[in-house]
């Protein structure tokens, strides 16, 4: 076999590890999978009402009526959700990096003629199982209670896609952060803002309806172009060149947390 | 050494490392043969763990040129972890699988092959005395069953030179004989083993070659045999009636060593007839009455302390040699 071959196999190996963690230990799947859906329900049920009527005509261009209130607003959350749900599910990203390197396991495959990108690796191709699993939940539920996407074929491809990149960035990022913390409590901390930029963002409401410098904030983070872009591909609201911005930003937060994170695994001191 | 023709399986020249201001290694040489058990000795915080770190491509040394089954540390470091297999001080065992999945993940990651991998994993658990326990997750093992996992998870691949950081540290009276046993079975099909320890015991069981660590530098090596020489004579220990008995005698013999719990005294010397007759005879002449005498030959504790001469060590060694001796 060539070097490429045993990146695979090991690769392979890692995530046939990862995955039997989460079948044999599947707590930390379900409070990830968990959280994103009991958002769903909160914001639509408690908040949906009055929200859905203060999002104005541009809010949600697909929606049924003008009065929609609580569809109109569904309607508006789910692509905001479903960041969350990607935020959510890198946390589990961060506490599972954390326990392994604190762990004695890792130090063994250092000693071992492993590829050494195979070991994170295992832990991104991991967490993306996961978090197509829990996307699909949370728009399972969400159309369960209501939501009707417009999307064709095309912008559902685009909706997989720019997913599937945002969970890989954001995965990669918590896979630095889990290694840069010396434990398990704090690495279950630091991505915290991850969960709460989508609030900052236009999330849960249109960022027009922000105040002066926090509303700069909200338009310009990254997590806004890419709910924009969900936004628009499966309930046809326009957006612009967020699609591009929504790519550019996942590219970049994608290379950097990769580099980084396999600095940080080449350096990390053993135990 | 057995085989002086053969290449060395490990070598090791002017080995360096820092940490910070700290040195905890500077400049130490030693070579292993092919095929012997070379024990590293030494008090906590020698260097032991931070030589084995090195030696197994976990962390880079400052300076110095290590080969390790022939190949250079620093530019070939993927063909020594293909030659080597290292059991550490903490429990390197992935504790959400059960003891039989962590022994096919190692065979996988040695590309061994599916059934092959599965055949070994067998052969392993067998032969460690895992074969009930190998469908349970490892965190209901206990500490010496983790051990032994460990170690068997070392050994798929077959690696040739294996390093055990303190193998047997926390083990019970009898895993630690189970752990001596798959040692002496490993030398005997020809595999080169690094050992470190603080068991002097051990390495007196164990070791073709020993090297005592102190304060980052080598303060001897040889065989337990040689090492033992150089502490001459080993000592003569005088046991006495009451304190003003010892106190009279410690007045006239200037003893290494006294303790006044028990009321004796720690001569040098030992093994002469002629100075302990000569002894006596001062002390019968002083009229101080001797209750009872022992004659200590050598063993690795007086070369340990003699040579590692902190005032920590003893209360921390001695114990633990003397537990493993009285068995």
């Amino acid at each position: 076999m060539n070097a490429i071959a045993y990146t695979v196999s090991d690769s392979a190996t890692m995530l046939r590890r990862q995955l039997r963690h989460m079948l044999r230990y599947p707590s930390l799947t379900v409070i990830v999978v968990g959280m994103p859906i009991v958002f769903l329900l909160l914001f639509v049920y408690v908040l949906g009402g009055t929200m859905g009527s203060g999002l104005g005509p541009s809010g949600a261009a697909g929606a049924s009526g003008a009065a929609g209130g609580r569809s109109a607003y569904l309607e508006y959350v789910v692509p905001g959700m479903l960041v969350m749900t990607i935020a959510a599910v890198v946390q589990g990203t961060a506490i599972s990096v954390a326990m392994d390197m604190t762990g004695g396991i890792v130090a063994r495959f250092r000693t071992m003629s492993i590829s050494r990108a195979s070991v994170l690796t295992g832990h991104v191709l991991g967490s993306m199982v996961q978090a197509a699993l829990a996307i699909a939940l949370v728009l399972g539920v969400a159309v369960l209670i209501g939501f009707r996407p417009t999307a064709g074929p095309v912008e559902w491809l685009g909706v997989i896609g720019l997913l599937a990149l945002a969970s890989f960035a954001l995965i990669w990022l918590c896979v630095a952060l889990g290694m840069v913390t010396d434990s398990v409590e704090t690495a279950s901390n630091i991505p915290m803002p991850l969960i709460l930029l989508p609030f900052v963002g236009s999330g849960v409401v249109p960022t027009d309806s922000m105040p002066g410098p926090l509303r700069l904030f909200a338009e310009y983070q990254p997590f806004t172009p890419i709910i924009e872009t969900l936004r628009g591909l499966l309930t046809g609201t326009s957006f612009g060149n967020d699609g591009i911005l929504a790519v550019a930003w996942c590219a970049l937060v994608a290379v950097a947390s990769y580099v980084w994170a396999m600095r940080l695994y080449e350096r990390h001191s053993v135990h | 050494m057995t085989n002086s023709h053969s290449p060395a399986a490990i070598r090791v020249t002017g080995l360096r490392k820092s940490f910070g201001q700290q040195v905890v290694l500077d400049g130490i040489d030693f070579e292993v043969a092919r095929g012997t058990v070379f024990s590293l000795l030494g008090p906590n915080g020698a260097g032991k763990t931070t030589t084995v770190q090195i030696l197994s491509t976990l962390i880079p040394a400052d300076a110095g040129q290590v080969q390790v089954g022939g190949h250079d540390l620093s530019g070939e470091p993927d063909a020594v972890r293909a030659a080597i297999g290292v059991t550490g001080q903490f429990s390197a065992v992935d504790k959400f699988l059960t003891g039989e999945e962590n022994l096919v993940l190692m065979a996988d990651l040695r590309h061994i092959g599916r059934r092959q991998g599965r055949r070994r994993a067998a052969e392993l658990l067998e032969q460690f005395d895992l074969a009930d326990a190998a469908r349970k997750p490892v965190a209901l093992y206990s500490g010496g069953m983790q051990r032994r996992l460990d170690l068997a998870m070392t050994l798929v691949g077959d690696p040739r030179i294996i390093f055990l950081d303190e193998p047997t540290a926390g083990l019970d009276p009898r895993s630690r004989r189970t752990m001596w046993q798959i040692v002496g079975s490993l030398v005997a099909s020809g595999v080169t083993i690094f050992l470190t320890t603080q068991y002097l015991a051990e390495a007196d069981e164990l070791a073709d070659r020993i090297a005592v660590l102190d304060h980052g530098t080598l303060v001897a090596q040889g065989t337990a045999a040689e090492l033992k020489r150089l502490v001459p004579g080993g000592h003569v220990s005088l046991q006495f009636g009451d304190a003003t008995v010892l106190a009279r005698a410690a007045q006239m013999l200037q003893p290494t060593s006294r303790d006044d719990d028990a009321l004796t005294l720690q001569l040098p010397g030992g093994g002469d007839v002629r100075s302990l007759r000569s002894m006596l005879d001062g002390l019968d002449q002083a009229g101080i009455e001797v209750d009872g005498l022992t004659l200590h030959t050598p063993d690795l504790d007086d070369v340990f302390l003699a040579l590692t001469g902190h005032p920590d060590v003893p209360q921390e060694t001695r114990p633990q040699t003397q537990e493993a001796n009285a068995r």
